[in-house]
């Protein structure tokens, strides 16, 4: 059984729904407090949505310092599977694990929809059970999504098939409607939308599934 | 023997890139009743005192502080003024 740790910073609030999702696919999800120096036994780690630290400086600036990020770094080091979603993204960029910046939305509007994405690459941990092309309806929430990178990251995102996601209708502005990307190795996955939030009928999609379900197989990265 | 030194930075957006508050502040400043201003860039400005034993130094930790924490260098860019408390 694939065990997830779901990292706890002061203002995250998508935990339990991580937890939930995870254990509804038969996984275990464990809550690990930011102040933890070190991870608990587990297969992946989820860095989830919400607003750490207020968001105060600037999203995931003061979550990237917490004593578990360490840990986090090394676990990814050694090739294990790390996804921020939201928030956990901005924190995972301010870490410096993923390139490039998540600023304002470019309407200067908190969005609060159910998107749809297209699947760019099955490159990763958290796309390797998609395919490409695949449109997932996933929804957003967010006030700092705007994904932001200098053209020459942009070349290396594209040349590497780092991107993973894309919105089909770019709701934020982000460069070349990026909505998740991964690292070289593809083990580290940020993405601004909530797959743990479209993941039962009851929920209005089960199309988070997919990518839920990539990381719990723990099956790796095709094809790096 | 340490000094007590005063610091003003300033965090602004790097040129380049794009800036909505600031166009947003532009875009309304005509019906507002004001002409002729443009070049509208928002950015804030934290202040703090440091110790240090000379000023160099001083500077040396005010600009590891504004690279490390107070500013992302992917998208900002710090300035700052220091003087002694």
């Amino acid at each position: 059984m694939s065990r997830v740790g779901v990292v706890l910073f002061p203002g995250s609030n998508c935990e339990h729904d991580v937890v939930e999702a995870v254990e509804a696919l038969g996984g275990k999800g464990e809550i690990v407090w930011h102040g933890a120096p070190s991870l608990p036994d587990v297969d992946a780690v989820v860095l989830p949505g919400g607003f750490a630290h207020g968001d105060y400086l600037r999203p995931g600036a003061l979550a990237r310092f917490s004593p578990v990020m360490d840990a986090v770094r090394r676990f990814a080091a050694d090739g294990g599977p790390v996804v921020g979603i939201c928030n956990g993204f901005q924190v995972l960029t301010e870490a410096g694990l993923l390139p490039g910046a998540l600023q304002k939305n470019a309407g200067l509007k908190f969005l609060c929809a159910s998107v749809e994405l297209r699947v760019e690459s099955v490159g990763s941990v958290l796309t390797s059970g998609a395919a490409v092309g695949d449109i997932l309806r996933i929804p957003i929430n967010h006030f700092e999504g705007n994904y932001t990178c200098d053209p020459a990251t942009l070349a290396v995102l594209d040349t590497e098939e780092r991107v993973i996601l894309r919105y089909v209708d770019n709701p934020n502005g982000s460069t070349d409607s990026i909505a998740g990307i991964c690292n070289e190795a593809g083990n580290v996955v940020g993405l601004m939308p909530h797959p743990e939030r479209a993941s039962s009928a009851l929920l209005g999609s089960e199309d988070g599934l997919v990518l839920l379900r990539s990381l719990l197989s723990g099956a790796g990265v095709p094809g790096r | 023997m340490s000094t007590r030194f005063d610091v003003r930075v300033e965090v602004s957006l790097r040129p380049g890139i794009a800036d909505p508050q600031g166009a947003t502040i532009e875009r309304a400043l005509p019906a507002l009743g004001f002409e002729g201003v443009d070049g509208v860039r928002v950015g804030k400005s934290i202040r703090f005192s440091v110790e240090a034993g000379d000023e160099p130094e001083a500077r040396r930790r005010v600009e590891e502080l504004c690279t490390r924490l107070l500013s992302n260098p992917v998208i900002e860019d710090t300035r700052f003024e220091l003087t002694p408390a």
